[in-house]
């Protein structure tokens, strides 16, 4: 305690690539750690991320349902199921863009590009942990799904294909919203931004209406845009029912917007300052 | 350590940055011996802050260099950031976790481990008495309080070099006496810091050299005594309570150097500067006033303080564009109050 020369226990050298790639997974989960921990401290994030959900299944189902006639087996609650689950992966990623824009107004990711850690950690920190987020609220929902007369009827393979295309579609979704997040960089602006293009493309997609009950200028869009074709596959996955063409489309878009996404958001995240 | 045998922990040369049309640093030049301190003192968008994210590799200067410990903060900022240690303006702190899991998560970011990460915690908890306070949430800190978690979780890997942006603005006065122990407790054990600061009294107070800018440029570089000398000898000092005797008390004493004493209307008080004649003229102040019959308060002989050597180098007082107030304020309001009274 008494030194008097400056303690340098940090080796200012530069440590093997090897290790490095091992820090740049473990850095990503104690930032994911760290958000989910912030998270579930948070009453209006845990209701944002499932009450909000749960609210749209009970109001679909018993409000809306009745009125909406579907040739679906098992009625309207086996349609309403998949469009909800993907909804909920789309609107996690609101979380993204909050959390991302007040980081960089509190200064957090300023200290964060000061230290030491890979570079690609805060926003794969960000990313995981909200990609778990949505699969809490994406087993939550089912269960009410569950409770409210809903059933999967292409056995558990399905079931679980149709979780990890909604995952693989959330996490498209929150790529975009990091980069939003990222460059508005104003909480309130954010979620403002999030809901006006996230509300009319979830809503006039397949999710909870049949397109034919649309406009026909409309259908043309509807029936066309990837979140029709995202919920079109994961129904197929949960209900039975050709699969092919709905599928490849819909990873053909999810990949299209993390490749294009991904790296506009690590643009946005090196340009914060 | 490093590449640099001068002994020298940080060296800036001509660093230069624009943001469009504001020019925030216009070639700024200064070196920080290692294991000493420098407090960079200036007044609101002097250019404090940009100076701190260049040295900290967070901003890629637009002209001239910055080294910390032989390290280029450009080309070899990954070496920096091994190094340095950041405390800000504002807290980057996690409000809703506890103080020990923000600490224990800085340490696992530094590769720390587990065990290692969370006894760091503990021990840094305990030399910044947040130790009863470990276990809530940041957010029910007081102001110094999370300063304090701050600036242990800035101290987590043992950084070689500190810098510390504003560490003290918008603190209380007891806050801000706290946070000066901690750091010069700090600063005994030998690590080198920059200090950032819009308080005069605290660069007074915690640092070895003081390199003042104003509109991003240095006006002004050496010890607090040097910067004293500047302004030009002693001051003496007193009050008169009664503000109709001001103008006599002015007259009484106005022959004594050539320039002519400062009042202050408001609280009645009158500086006389005298130069290097120290007591001798201290006793003609109170002869003369004594024959004028006017009655003082409060007569005291003192060095110049760093107020009057900003006042001195920029003609305008080092505090009037800051959002907070500093203790040199509070002080002035408080005079006027007790005057009014
Ligand atoms: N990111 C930025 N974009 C535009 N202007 C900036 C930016 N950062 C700082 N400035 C400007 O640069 C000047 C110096 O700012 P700063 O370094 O923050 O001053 P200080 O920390 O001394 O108060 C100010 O005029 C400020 O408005
Ligand atoms: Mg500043």
């Amino acid at each position: 305690m008494t030194t008097v020369a400056a303690p340098i226990t940090v080796a200012p050298t530069a440590p093997p690539i090897i290790r490095q790639a091992g820090w740049a997974v473990t850095d990503s989960l104690v930032m994911a750690k760290r958000n989910l921990l912030v998270w579930s401290r948070v009453p209006a994030y845990i209701v944002f991320t499932i009450v909000q959900p749960v609210m749209f299944v009970l109001m679909f189902r018993y409000v809306f349902g009745g009125a909406i006639h579907v040739p679906v087996k098992g009625g309207y609650v086996s349609y309403l199921m998949p469009g909800i689950i993907g909804q909920t992966g789309a609107f996690a990623s609101m979380g993204t863009a909050i959390s991302l824009a007040q980081e960089v107004q509190k200064g957090a990711i300023d200290r964060f590009r000061s230290m030491p850690i890979a570079r690609s950690a805060v926003l794969a920190g960000r990313l995981i942990a909200d990609v778990v987020r949505m699969l809490i609220t994406i087993v939550i929902v089912v269960g009410i799904g569950y409770a409210v007369g809903f059933r999967f009827q292409n056995g558990v393979g399905g079931a679980v294909c149709m979780v990890l295309l909604a995952t693989g579609f959330g996490l498209a979704v929150c790529c975009i919203s990091a980069f939003t997040g990222l460059a508005i960089r104003d909480e309130e602006s954010a979620q403002a931004f999030g809901l006006i293009w996230l509300f009319p493309l979830t809503f006039v997609s397949s999710a909870f209406v049949p397109i034919q009950t649309m406009p026909s200028w409309l259908q043309v869009f509807a029936r066309n845009q990837p979140i029709t074709l995202i919920i079109n596959a994961m129904r197929s996955f949960a209900l039975g029912g050709p699969v092919a063409h709905a599928l490849w489309t819909s990873l053909a878009s999810i990949a299209g917007v993390l490749i294009f996404f991904l790296p506009l958001a690590v643009r946005a995240y090196r340009r914060t300052s | 350590m490093g590449g640099n045998g001068t002994g020298q922990s940080i060296l800036v040369e001509g660093l230069e940055k624009r943001f469009g049309d504001v020019h925030a640093l216009r070639g700024i030049d200064f070196a920080v011996p290692r294991g000493s301190v420098l407090g960079l003192l200036g007044p609101n968008g002097a250019g404090k802050t940009t100076a701190v994210r260049i040295l900290t590799t967070l901003l890629t200067p637009d002209g001239g260099r910055a080294v910390v410990e032989g390290f280029d903060v450009v080309r070899d900022a990954a070496a920096v950031r091994r190094l340095l240690g950041l405390a800000g303006q504002s807290a980057a702190i996690q409000e809703e976790l506890t103080g020990r899991e923000n600490l224990e998560i800085i340490g696992r970011l530094y590769h720390l481990g587990r065990a290692e990460a969370g006894r760091r915690a503990d021990e840094l908890l305990e030399r910044f008495d947040l130790a009863p306070a470990a276990h809530r949430p940041a957010k029910t800190y007081s102001g110094g309080m999370q300063r304090r978690l701050d600036l242990a979780a800035s101290l987590v890997a043992h950084p070689a070099v500190l810098f510390l942006d504003e560490p003290t603005t918008g603190l209380d006065p007891r806050g801000r006496s706290g946070m000066w122990e901690v750091i010069r407790e700090l600063v005994a054990q030998g690590t080198t810091l920059l200090l950032t600061t819009q308080y005069l009294e605290e660069a007074d107070e915690l640092a070895d050299q003081i390199v003042v800018i104003d509109q991003g440029a240095v006006i002004a570089a050496g010890t607090s005594e040097q910067l004293k000398s500047k302004v030009g000898g002693d001051v003496v000092e007193f009050t008169v309570p009664d503000a109709s005797r001001l103008g006599d008390a002015v007259a009484a004493v106005a022959g004594l150097t050539d320039g002519d004493p400062f009042t202050d209307q408001e609280t009645g008080k009158v500086s006389v500067s005298i130069g290097d004649r120290g007591s001798e003229a201290l006793i003609e102040v109170v002869r003369r006033l004594d024959a004028a019959a006017v009655e003082i308060a409060g007569l005291s002989l003192r060095r110049p303080s760093l107020d009057d050597v900003f006042l001195a180098l920029t003609g305008h007082a080092a505090e009037e564009s800051a959002a907070t107030p500093g203790p040199p304020r509070r002080r002035g309001r408080r005079a006027r109050q007790e005057a009014g009274a």
